[in-house]
């Protein structure tokens, strides 16, 4: 009795070690989920506090409201909001067709050799930092948009009326052209992934009813991944909602809102980025950061739903 | 239909083609010894250099690495080890908001937490850039660790190791490639990132070095955007240079990530 009693204590207290050393680590790695959980309520709490004086000054008429006006203390967000709505829709509509040809191309089309790296130089676009990009847009894009293309437009396409107007270096259509840029890869690259996912069996099995491939896409694949087509859009949507940067170095930052596609405006993102440092009174600085918690509703539901979508798209086509 | 799938991925080749073009033809000769070694001239001078804004934003970016490392490696193996699978979902999608939530809002969240009352500083700079390589580096070594086999987890516990050391000494060397491609792919994301620096960190000194982050710092990105937006032909030539330079360091980064991502998940399923 008295020789078996040393190993039992010793496993035991190996045991407990091994028990304590489990339940550190537990204790540690969820701290980590704590920091990630607190991360996410300071952001909404510190935004909506630097915003209250706004909200509680102009209420939800601040949605509705069109005057910008740092000597009168008036501030109201429709135009912004518009600017950002339809910079980000037109940048979508060319868009979402081009990321979805492209997804097709990688994943149905291209010989098998040029598949990774055509998709590795696809998802390169989105790796340029926007900052670079909209350097790039005011002076070769621009300039280029102002010379060539603005007057050909005009010229061919001003009968349609929200086409007509001058051509102008910086503006909406400048904007338009290098958020679409940047979602491109967004899309294609969600859209590819799930594309890639329907099941092989399906695929051939309509190849072998007699479908061209076109036929087999229309019809088999892209049923299948629909609903996921319309996450990566939101995913889209909500990135270029929330582009602020090259935005506000193309879009030229315009108080009203424009007559037409060539005229400058601005947006939500844009108008932080380009007031918040320099917002001349307490209440331009508080409706800048009401601005951010208008972004920061859309970016959340946009994202939480579109991730919902993924995720049961994944779990229905059975990838991880 | 065929046709024009292909006409729209060489757009897409061809508009990164063209970029990088511009940026390489408008950058190239500006780029000098002087232009890494030397601090911004003074105003209306020519010449000088962005060696202030490199040094800043390698610290800023380390020292953002430094934080989101760990705490994204650390919910990694949160959610692989511990979670039951409606926590470790949760996690998962509290991540891709996080990820999702627009950089400039970032910047405005760490301007109230940090810059007010206290100033603009690297460290709040470093702060912004943490919370948008957190969620990069958490999901990226997930994904890594879910890869590695269980065959491995379960012999080290069938050896009576306990699960703490199971992940210490078996499942982390496993996965270290996978960690250190995501950090790498997220360092390069966040050398790029402009706007949560912008109310945090980008009033300083453009003449002098500064390598205490407890400071303003100069950056990359903020340098190309204050010159992008002034009229000064030197300005404009600094801005291209200083483009140059941060996109080939984000793009290596983001190639290099790549291929020893596909490296790293090639060994480990050879393991398996």
């Amino acid at each position: 009795m008295a020789a078996e009693a040393p190993p039992q204590s010793l496993s035991t207290s190996g045991h407990f070690r091994r028990r304590l050393g489990d339940r550190a680590l537990r204790v540690i790695t969820a701290l980590a989920v704590l920091v990630l959980t607190l991360v996410m309520v300071l952001l909404v709490y510190e935004v909506v506090d630097l915003a209250r004086p706004s909200m509680s000054e102009f209420g939800v008429g601040f949605l509705s409201g069109t005057e910008w006006n740092a000597v009168t203390d008036k501030f109201g967000a429709l135009d912004l909001i518009w600017g950002t709505l339809a910079t980000s829709l037109i940048a979508l509509l060319i868009a979402v067709p081009i990321a979805s040809a492209i997804a097709l191309f990688l994943t149905e089309l291209a010989p098998a050799v040029l598949r990774t790296p055509v998709g590795m130089l696809v998802e390169l676009l989105a790796a340029i930092p926007s900052v670079v990009l909209g350097l790039w847009g005011i002076v070769v894009m621009g300039p280029f948009l102002n010379d060539h293309v603005e007057p050909w437009m005009i010229s061919h396409l001003g009968f349609i009326p929200f086409l007509d107007g001058y051509p102008s270096p910086v503006g909406l259509l400048p904007a338009c052209l290098i958020l679409t840029i940047m979602i491109v890869p967004i899309v294609a690259s969600i859209s590819r992934e799930l594309l890639a996912s329907v099941p092989s069996e399906l695929k051939s099995g309509a190849m072998a009813l007699g479908a061209t491939r076109w036929e087999m896409v229309r019809r088999v694949a892209l049923p299948q991944v629909g609903a996921g087509l319309v996450a990566g859009t939101m995913l889209g949507f909500a990135r270029a909602v929330g582009e602020a940067i090259a935005v506000t170095q193309v879009i030229g930052g315009s108080l009203v809102r424009p007559q037409n596609l060539y005229a400058p405006a601005d947006t939500l993102a844009g108008r932080l980025a380009a007031q918040y440092s320099g917002a001349a009174t307490a209440l331009q600085k508080s409706s800048l950061a009401y601005l951010a918690v208008i972004l920061l509703v859309i970016s959340l539901i946009t994202n939480l739903v579109a991730n919902l979508i993924v995720r049961r798209m994944r779990r229905r086509l059975g990838t991880p | 239909m065929e046709g024009l799938a292909t006409a729209a991925a060489l757009l897409a080749v061809a508009v990164l083609a063209i970029v990088l073009i511009s940026v390489a033809r408008k950058g190239l000769p500006a780029l000098n010894l002087d232009f890494f070694t030397k601090n911004a001239a003074p105003f209306g001078e020519t010449g000088g250099g962005i060696a202030n804004a490199i040094v800043g934003t390698v610290i800023i970016v380390l020292i953002a690495a430094a934080i989101s490392l760990p705490i994204g490696v650390l919910l990694a193996i949160f959610n692989t080890e511990f979670a039951p699978q409606r926590l470790a979902d949760a996690i998962r999608l509290t991540l891709n908001v996080l990820a999702g939530v627009p950089t400039i809002v970032i910047g405005v969240f760490i301007f109230s937490l940090i810059v007010v009352g206290r100033g603009q500083s690297g460290f709040a700079g470093a702060l912004g850039l943490s919370i948008i390589m957190l969620p990069l580096i958490a999901r990226a070594t997930e994904e890594v660790l879910l890869l590695v086999p269980s065959t491995l987890r379960e012999g080290s516990m069938a050896l009576g190791a306990s699960r703490t050391r199971t992940v210490l000494t078996v499942i982390l060397p496993t996965a270290v490639g996978g960690i250190v491609t995501a950090t790498i792919v997220a360092v390069a994301r966040a050398a790029g990132e402009t706007a949560p620096l912008l109310f945090t960190c980008s009033i300083f000194v453009a003449t002098t070095v500064t390598t205490d982050p407890r400071q303003a710092m100069a950056t990359l990105s903020i340098v190309i955007f204050s010159s992008s937006e002034s009229p000064n032909a030197h300005d404009q030539q600094v801005a291209w240079a200083a483009a140059l330079v941060l996109i080939a360091v984000v793009l290596i980064g983001s190639i290099v990530g790549r291929l020893l991502s596909a490296r790293t998940r090639r060994q480990i399923e050879r393991a398996r």
